[in-house]
């Protein structure tokens, strides 16, 4: 994936240069290792900061809310299905975007990589191999064990809305049980089920890095921050942390593109994408859709149709 | 200063001694990371971590605290009045705090214990506690304590540094409230302070030798503050910020809060709460204007508080030590060494505004 | 040690719709402990926090003087969850008030001056009790102007005791409003910064200008009072922001360094001029 870099820049300079954008969102050089920095060129120069590697993880859309320039933007599978959502949820409109769309073969989940020692020093990848180098450790990993849990099950790993791709399309995986996850918790009992969203919470400091991680989280007042009415407890109540993820994820229900964007920002550890993939599921398995593939469809829950399932209303 | 060996097999049973007069809290593993909570009678300390996930400020100022309570029930008697809890802060030792977490609690003390002002719920955690730290030989990649004033080894802001020295602990006795707590914890066996103190400086200078970054923080005091406000580098800066609370949560040393009533049926609390200048909500006002509306205006104030108004306000140095949990936890990669490096360098041209 | 963050017990006394639109309430509060009066030893220009049980606290400027006495008033606009709920509260009601916070109008500096007071809007609760306190020592204190403006008629704040100010020979008072078809209005009709330049006694060593107004009326009014030549070490404005403590601790309502409730909310331009605009 690295190899991309050339022509993100090449295409980057290009679109500045003919003045079809303002500014090129994209990726700089971390300060950590596995951190790359969202960042802006607004001229060539700017472009060459740009990189390109398995620590691009974070959902670029989500930098387009409420800007008013033309924008190039560098965009993977996950991305350009959020910047379809944008689009139909009329937050940004198609003339004003450049999609430099990038083939995508899975991010690396920094937590994996952290669990080896306390101090990772570097870490760098050639093809399918990634180098690790920390605190007594000088490490070779296949690539394809350290990927993102939502890399390892996504099927729409290549841009659905771009105006130019940096290489050809990337082979989708057909192999996986996409829902395996939800259906491990699908099966357990409510007493477990309730244990398990308990644990799972249970570190949650509400910073709200999933929410703000979140292309989806635009509202201008979260129901979180709203006072009158006030819905909802500040504090560390356990019941007002799972009001906030519970809600949370049905605000995202059918607008969900599981990038994993919020689980990658959360500083605790905790993956919120359980929540979301149910529901992410639930859309699949009811009306058979997917969020961000196309234009030219309403999202479920943004319409009616006479045939629509209601086996839920009890 | 007073040098006690603790052998590793007398650490245990000296803990449990203690419990009989302090309550314990310790590093303990929380999945994949350690958190500093309170330990369950019997459970010791688990001081194999490098560092904890959040830093050890909730010990003292917990992230959500009731300040009062009240009833609204007309027929109880002092309905609607605020009632003080009591006896809320029993002697506390924080066993394992590493000294860059004791130093911040100096830096926020500053902040809660001024002049015209004391706070007493934080003044009198703070004073019931004793901080048992522990000197830090495996720092972290993002550490830079040594640029903020501190080190893997400075004892000064705890009541007792141990270090990990194989089979026993050496631990300097820094003030009375620690020589307190290694009587009660029974912990006898002095050795001879020269001594010691020349394995203390060995295992220092190893321990500095692995910190990797220095941050310069010498021209911040000289830096024109609307110079450095109006600086050109801010958005760049801010770009990133997704304006979570990640960083000002897990920073030792932010101490922002809010207040706020939880009424449940007629009786409540007034709460205090960890706040964040990453939020918009935090400065916006009822009328809705809001002086730090824009992401720019709120990372520019986070870093202005920590690297130059405070700075300026106390003259002691800046609001960090170099903890490094705001470098690693950034879901976004905003690096505080960074913005330090550019607000120093402004700081290094001549100044035009007299502010 | 005293905990700073406990309000004083008190008694709501007697609530007055002063504006038109109902939004602003002015309410006297008795303390419910006859000593607490003692401790909340105030001056003109100084606030409170308003503690309403159950809602939470909302930073108000004492409208009262420290010389009337018995009670202490707070005129309360309508905006948020505590400023509402106060206004559904009844005579009799226990609440709570936390201070005095924040510096006063430099009233030592002041002695001896000539002062103008420019206010607009409901921002007049600090000037009234300023103008209060100057007219209780009435001596001590050179020529006094007053400047006040509001929307409509119906809009200006405590206008029995504006009238009662225009009869006194000892005062300047030049009230104003927005606009008016009430054909028995005897005062000025034009915006606050109009008034102060036609009004407003020009600028020198002695004359001190108090302002407390909406952003845009200060914002206008500045150049007005520079055109008349006042210093601007000799303009003092008043600062609101988002506050909770009140004490400087809670970090929210900082100008750069400065706190608006502990170092403020009284600022000369001079100072706020070499300060961040963030207010």
């Amino acid at each position: 994936m690295i190899d991309y870099i050339d022509k993100i820049k090449q295409i980057s300079k290009q679109i500045l240069t003919d003045c079809r954008v303002d500014m090129v969102i994209g990726f700089r050089q971390g300060t950590v290792p596995m951190m790359n920095e969202p960042c802006f060129a607004k001229t060539v120069d700017d472009v060459d900061a740009f990189v390109w590697d398995s620590h691009c993880g974070i959902n670029l859309a989500n930098y387009l809310t409420g800007r008013k320039e033309k924008i190039g933007i560098i965009a993977k599978g996950c991305d350009t299905r959020n910047i379809v959502t944008h689009i139909i949820e009329n937050k940004i409109d198609r003339d004003r975007l450049y999609i430099i769309g990038v083939p995508c073969r899975g991010m690396v989940d920094r937590r994996k990589v952290n669990a080896l020692c306390d101090s990772i020093y570097e870490v760098t990848e050639q093809g399918d191999t990634v180098k690790v180098t920390g605190e007594n450790l000088d490490r070779q990993l296949a690539r394809a064990d350290l990927l993102q849990e939502n890399c390892t099950t996504c099927v729409h790993p290549n841009p659905v809305i771009y105006d130019e791709l940096v290489a050809d399309e990337v082979e989708v995986h057909t192999d996986v049980d996409r829902w395996a996850d939800v259906k491990k918790i699908e099966a357990m009992g409510s007493d477990e089920k309730w244990s398990y969203f308990d644990d799972l919470l249970k570190e949650c400091i509400r910073c709200y890095a999933c929410r703000n991680a979140c292309p989806l989280c635009y509202c201008p007042t979260c129901f979180v921050d709203e006072s009158k009415p006030q819905w909802m407890g500040k504090g560390q109540d356990e019941t007002d942390v799972r009001t906030f993820h519970f809600l949370r994820a049905y605000h995202c229900a059918g607008r969900c593109t599981d990038c994993g964007a919020c689980a990658r920002a959360c500083p605790v550890g905790i993956d919120m994408r359980v929540f979301t993939r149910k529901l992410e599921k639930d859309c699949f398995d009811l009306y058979g859709w997917e969020a961000g593939l196309t234009l030219d469809v309403r999202p479920p829950l943004d319409t009616y149709q006479a045939d629509d399932p209601e086996e839920f209303i009890k | 200063m007073k040098i006690i060996r603790i052998d590793k097999t007398d650490w245990d049973s000296g803990l449990k001694k203690s419990a009989d007069h302090y309550r314990l809290v310790g590093p303990t593993q929380e999945k994949d990371f350690f958190l500093y909570k309170p330990l369950k009678p019997g459970k010791a300390p688990d001081m194999s971590f490098s560092n904890t996930r959040l830093s050890a400020k909730g010990t003292i100022y917990p992230q959500s605290h009731t300040l009062f309570t009240y009833s609204l029930d007309p027929d109880q008697k002092d309905h609607h009045l605020l009632i003080e809890p009591e006896n809320e802060n029993p002697p506390t030792a924080v066993i394992g705090i590493r000294p860059c977490d004791a130093a911040a609690f100096v830096q926020v003390r500053r902040n809660f214990d001024a002049p015209d002002y004391q706070d007493p719920y934080w003044l009198n955690a703070y004073e019931n506690t004793v901080l048992v730290g522990l000197a830090c030989d495996q720092p972290g990649p993002a550490c830079f304590c040594t640029s903020t004033g501190g080190g893997p080894y400075d004892g000064t802001a705890l009541d007792l540094l141990l270090a990990d020295n194989d089979n026993h602990y050496l631990a300097q006795v820094v003030s009375d409230k620690g020589a307190a707590f290694i009587e009660k914890a029974g912990w006898a066996g002095e050795v001879e302070t020269d001594a010691a103190m020349q394995i203390f400086q060995a295992r220092k200078a190893a321990a500095e030798d692995k910190i990797r970054s220095t941050v310069d923080t010498d021209h911040l005091a000289d830096a024109g503050t609307m110079a450095l406000y109006d600086a050109p580098f801010w958005e760049d800066v801010a770009f990133a910020c997704i304006n979570c609370g990640t960083c000002t949560f897990l920073c030792p040393t932010c101490w922002c809060f809010d207040i706020q009533d939880e009424t449940h049926g007629m009786s409540g609390q007034r709460l205090r709460i960890w706040d964040s200048c990453m939020f918009p909500l935090f400065t916006r006002h009822g009328t809705g204007h809001n002086p730090r509306g824009e992401k720019v205006q709120r990372v520019r104030q986070r870093f202005m508080h920590k690297l130059k108004y405070y700075v300026d306000k106390y003259e002691a140095g800046v609001q960090c030590v170099g903890c490094g949990r705001c470098v690693l936890q950034c879901p976004v990669n905003i690096d505080i060494r960074k913005v330090c490096e550019l607000m120093n360098n402004a700081g290094k041209q001549p100044v035009t505004c007299t502010a | 040690m005293q905990n700073p963050y406990l309000p004083y017990p008190v008694r709501i006394d007697n609530i007055v719709t002063e504006t038109e639109d109902k939004n602003l309430k002015t309410f006297k509060f008795v303390f419910e402990n006859p000593e607490d009066e003692e401790k909340f030893d105030f001056s003109a220009g100084q606030f409170a926090e308003l503690s309403v049980t159950g809602k939470g606290e909302i930073p108000i400027g004492i409208a009262s003087s420290p010389t009337e006495k018995g009670f202490v008033m707070f005129t309360v606009n309508k905006v948020g969850l505590v400023s509402s709920h106060l206004h559904t509260m009844k005579e009799g009601d226990i609440m709570g008030i936390r201070g005095p916070l924040g510096n006063p109008y430099p009233w030592d500096t002041l002695e001896g001056k000539n002062i103008v007071i420019i206010g607009g809007g409901f921002a007049f609760t600090t000037l009234r009790a300023s103008i209060l306190y100057i007219l209780a020592h009435r001596d001590r204190f050179g020529d006094i102007t007053v400047i006040y403006g509001a929307r409509t008629p119906g809009m200006l704040l405590y206008r029995d005791e504006l009238a009662a100010w225009e009869k006194r020979d000892d005062i300047q008072m030049h009230i104003t409003v927005d606009g008016t078809d009430d054909p028995d209005w005897k005062y000025h009709v034009g915006f606050v910064p109009t008034i102060t330049e036609q009004k407003a006694p020009p600028g020198d060593e002695n004359t001190y200008a108090i302002i407390c107004g909406p952003p845009i009326m200060i914002k206008f009014t500045q150049p007005a009072l520079d055109k008349s030549g006042y210093r601007h070490e000799n303009i003092i404005m008043s600062l609101e922001n988002r506050m909770k403590c009140g004490i400087g601790m809670c970090g929210r309502c900082n100008v750069g360094r400065h706190f608006v409730c502990k170092d403020g909310p009284v600022f000369t331009l001079s100072q706020l001029e070499r300060m961040p605009k963030e207010y």
